[in-house]
């Protein structure tokens, strides 16, 4: 089990995050969590619902700010930051509920993925052309380059709310890719999906990790995929960290069967 | 049959990126902008072009403006007025205080100071957002306003409050004050919408666009794919403003040739909202269509009823006029929230297809 | 440097001196106040009930208020053309849960805000046409003599109407609180589909929300009438009322009674101690920026709810 097989480079510490807890009001929806994530990895957080897991991705990429402890990216302890800092660090993500331009084509949504690399200027836009059209098909190549990684030349042009929700999940993870981040946070990527569709994006979340060698943390709540994609999983329940290692040992781990059996609460 | 995409094989991204990919779009534009340059000075009369072509071709600046804020953006403004006003009086006070500069760039720099103000009024959007921001934006609306009507300077001390535009040319040719012809402005005015559409077009079809777009349909999601919301959306407030401005400026100059600020009170800036709802939220043809549709339907509206022999008095045909347009806002967000836009496209689409049911 | 300092420290010094007269300024400033709270409860009434802004609102007052007078004016007695308008108010909510805000269901909150304002317009024009558009002088009997209390004077016709309001506020609470109906109005403001798979009928709320707003509009509207007259201007009081909206925040009935006293006194300080140095007239703004200046520090406004953003 576990993909301990296939040569990859896992180096250092990428993201480390300490004793962090974040509270709303007098809700506690994170105490005391502290994990790490390495360059390299896919790194799975589980956790039954309304352990806080995507209140951890949130404080990851800067939308909340942890009322206490501190998130270290790169070796460098980040203060107080917005979500937009986060991305320009290299920091993409995608949603539990999918959080794509309902009003643009797939082409567009996932160009949104390349704004950050674009540069130039206001008047070259306002006249399209020159160098700020030739910035426009440089990066259109690198999208085209996502969109067949992805399979989906077919909707290009397709206003992604005509969408079935499988391919919107694609296109989600396609904008995110496109910003060609360092660390890639995924949100229930597969969430409310068929067998055949968890498949496919299982292949691409390997494929994105070993081709690219971007890291990804992701949440899951299928066992198997979590299990068979994962180098490391963490485990959080009610805020709290209650596990954390390879998918085999947290798979053994009496706590995590407790709180997914729901015994030892009685 | 005639109009298809069929056989025209795009080989190159920038192909692909055109504004008018298929082959018949763009020479229908060529033919359009013919005529509107060529046969439309030749064959109207001075009464069809100053009270149709000029005002149709102003408020489509003006919509065109606001629709970049509302509709691509998605911040909704009713402070159009003012902001035209803006550049209405900035456009008279830089081409009383400097007579010799050329009045292109009187107009430009009027569009800027609009734009300035603009930014002004868009700050409270990052902390504010929907109807807040809209009542906010109500606030610039009554304050301009209030400044241009009570500050003599504006007006530089004239005591009716009314600024009237300077004769100035261009090339030779008069194209504002009582010596300029219908045709001469007509077609300046033509060339500065022409260009600002195309720029316009070319804004929203590239990065900035894209990110103003990314804002309007989730602005959390952009923030977290790196776009700064403030900075969007401020660079919309501007653009949005210049392109008022500069409306309130030919509004001022070539249209009416004098103006008081009441031109630019809040009515004005439903009436430009009416058009881009009309036209199609989004679209910058639908700026254009909207803004014909809006001019025509007065028109259209105290001619049936001469026509057809049924006296109105004045006052009714105005409530008439609120009635349908009310009415045809509400039918417009229900049944085709794109707008004219949007009907032409679809109609584009069943000419695809025609003559052939399927 | 001179004009800034008389501007900023000359009314302090007027006060200072002339304090009896400051404290009349500042009770007008309240009654006004209350007229304001009078128009944005119809705001806030619908806006908590049915999430949608609106703009009509005014329209609502101005098509109150003529049909009111206009029955009247065609010889009916006050009280049967008291009846009918409320009639003519249920009608009008009737129409426009059926014609506008059905076929809206689920749309974008901003789309069903610029629909009011579509309604605004249709509205304005319609009643305007089928009732005249001269000014209609409203007496429906409350005297406007100058009253003194304890020194300071005030006008008999504002308490009347501040006496109004606060009924008005009294009854809504009372309504929204403790009553069958008043909770399926909180519970659809709260989320549409879950209240409507508890069994709650939406469209009869909405119908019932808009037909109480309708009232509160017809109060206003002759409240308002009776003060300025009726004329097309009443629609604009509307614009009075946004204001406070902002400043109170959408969801808060105390929001709309305290915004409209704060902006009701600030307005009224300002334009009599102020304004005279500025060219005047400041009333057509100085509301907005006031609530602007709230709105940078709370942008939910005083009493709205504070929103966690989720992703």
């Amino acid at each position: 089990m576990g993909r301990a097989h296939i040569a990859r480079t896992i180096g250092d510490t990428l993201l480390k995050v300490d004793n962090v807890s974040l509270g709303f009001g007098g809700v506690k929806a994170l105490t005391d969590v502290s994990f790490d994530i390495a360059k390299g990895e896919i790194r799975a957080i589980i956790g039954p619902n309304g352990a806080g897991k995507s209140s951890m991705l949130n404080c990851i990429n800067g939308f909340y700010q942890p009322s206490q402890g501190s998130i270290s990216y790169k070796g460098v302890v980040r203060g107080a930051m917005r979500p937009y800092e986060a991305a320009r660090g290299g920091i993409a993500r995608t949603f539990q509920n999918i959080a794509l331009f309902k009003g643009m084509s797939t082409l567009d949504n996932i160009m949104t993925g390349r704004l950050l690399k674009m540069k130039r200027g206001f008047l070259w836009q306002c006249l399209h052309w020159g160098p700020a059209q030739a910035e426009e098909i440089a990066h259109r190549e690198t999208v085209e380059r996502v969109i067949d990684f992805l399979e989906i030349q077919a909707i290009r042009k397709t206003p992604v709310g005509r969408l079935p929700y499988g391919l919107q999940k694609r296109v989600e993870l396609g904008r995110a890719l496109a910003a060609e981040p360092e660390l890639l946070l995924l949100d229930e990527p597969m969430a409310g999906m068929n067998l055949e569709e968890k498949e496919d994006m299982c292949r691409f979340i390997l494929d994105v990790n070993e081709q690219f060698g971007t890291t990804i943390a992701l949440i899951e709540h299928d066992m198997g995929v979590v299990m068979d994609i994962s180098d490391r999983v963490v485990v959080l329940e009610y805020g709290r960290k209650i596990a954390d290692g390879t998918p085999d040992t947290v798979k053994a781990d009496p706590k995590v069967i407790a709180a997914y059996l729901g015994t030892g609460h009685g | 049959m005639l109009y298809r995409e069929a056989g025209q094989f795009k080989t190159s991204y920038s192909a692909d990126q055109g504004i008018f990919p298929i082959l018949q779009d763009r020479i229908g534009m060529a033919i359009l902008l013919a005529v509107a340059f060529v046969a439309v000075p030749l064959l109207a009369s001075d009464y069809f072009l100053s009270t149709i072509f000029i005002p149709f071709l102003v408020f489509s600046v003006a919509a065109i403006g606001l629709n970049i804020l509302t509709g691509y953006c998605g911040q909704l403004s009713l402070g159009t007025g003012g902001f035209m006003a803006c550049g209405a009086y900035a456009a008279y006070k830089f081409a009383t205080a400097f007579p010799e500069l050329n009045i292109v760039v009187v107009f430009l720099l009027s569009g800027g100071v609009a734009a300035a103000v603009g930014v002004v009024f868009g700050v409270p959007s990052l902390r504010i957002k929907g109807f807040y921001l809209a009542v906010a934006t109500l606030a610039s609306q009554f304050f301009l306003i209030w400044l241009f009507t009570k500050v003599p300077w504006f007006v530089n001390y004239s005591p009716s409050g009314v600024i009237s535009a300077p004769p100035r040319e261009v090339f030779g040719w008069y194209v504002t004050g009582i010596e300029a012809t219908a045709e001469a402005k007509y077609l300046f005015c033509l060339a500065f919408v022409a260009v600002l559409a195309l720029v316009a077009k070319n804004l929203v079809r590239g990065r900035i666009g894209r990110a103003w777009m990314a804002i309007r349909d989730m602005d959390i999601a952009a923030e977290i794919i790196g776009i700064r919301p403030l900075q969007t959306k401020l660079l919309a407030f501007a653009v949005s403003s210049f392109y008022c401005g500069v409306a309130g400026a030919l509004w001022a100059f070539i249209y009416t040739s004098s103006v008081e600020a009441l031109a630019f009170d809040i009515n004005r800036s439903f009436q430009i909202l009416f058009m881009i709802i009309i036209g199609g939220l989004g679209s910058i043809l639908g700026a254009f269509l909207g803004a014909a549709f809006i001019v025509l339907l007065p028109i259209f509206l105290s001619a049936v009823p001469q026509a057809m022999g049924v006296p109105v008095t004045t006052s009714t045909l105005a409530h008439l006029e609120f009635m349908i347009f009310g009415g045809l806002i509400v039918f417009f967000l229900i049944v085709e929230p794109h707008g004219l836009a949007r009907l032409w496209q679809l109609a584009k689409e069943k000419l695809r297809l025609w003559p052939f049911p399927h | 440097m001179d004009f800034m300092i008389d501007f900023l420290f000359g009314p302090l010094k007027e006060i200072w001196e002339f304090p009896i007269f400051f404290v009349e300024v500042v009770v007008g400033g309240i009654l006004t106040g209350v007229m304001y709270s009078l128009v944005a409860l119809g705001f806030v009434l619908i806006f908590k009930a049915s999430g949608v802004f609106n703009f009509a609102q005014g329209a609502m007052v101005l098509c109150a208020a003529l049909t009111f007078v206009g029955f009247h004016e065609l010889g009916v007695p006050q009280w049967l053309s008291l009846i009918l308008t409320l009639g003519v108010m249920v009608a009008l909510a009737f129409a426009i849960e059926r014609i506008v805000l059905r076929p809206l269901v689920n749309q974008a909150p901003i789309i069903l805000f610029m629909a009011t304002i579509g309604i605004t317009f249709f509205i304005d024009g319609f009643f305007q046409m089928v009732w005249g558009e001269d000014v209609k002088r409203l007496d429906i009997g409350i005297p406007k003599e100058p009253l003194e209390i304890g020194g300071v004077l005030v006008n008999t016709f504002d308490i009347v109407a501040a006496l109004v309001a606060g009924t008005l506020v009294g009854v809504l609470a009372f309504f929204f609180q403790s009553t069958r109906i008043g909770r399926a109005l909180r519970a659809v403001a709260d989320d549409h589909q879950a209240a409507q798979s508890v069994g709650i009928p939406l469209q009869t709320i909405w119908v019932i929300v808009w037909s109480v707003a309708g009232i509160v509009a017809l109060v206003a509207g002759i409240m308002w009438g009776s003060k300025l007259g009726v004329q097309f201007s009443l629609a604009l009081i509307a614009l009075k009322a946004l204001p406070v909206l902002i400043l109170g925040g959408f969801t808060s009935i105390p929001g709309a009674i305290i915004g409209g006293l704060i902006i009701g006194v600030g307005e009224k300080v300002a334009e009599v101690f102020w304004a005279a140095k500025i060219g005047g007239g400041i009333e057509d703004w100085f509301a907005y920026i006031l609530a602007l200046f709230f709105l940078m520090f709370r942008p939910q406004g005083l009493f709205g709810e504070r929103i966690i953003e989720r992703v």
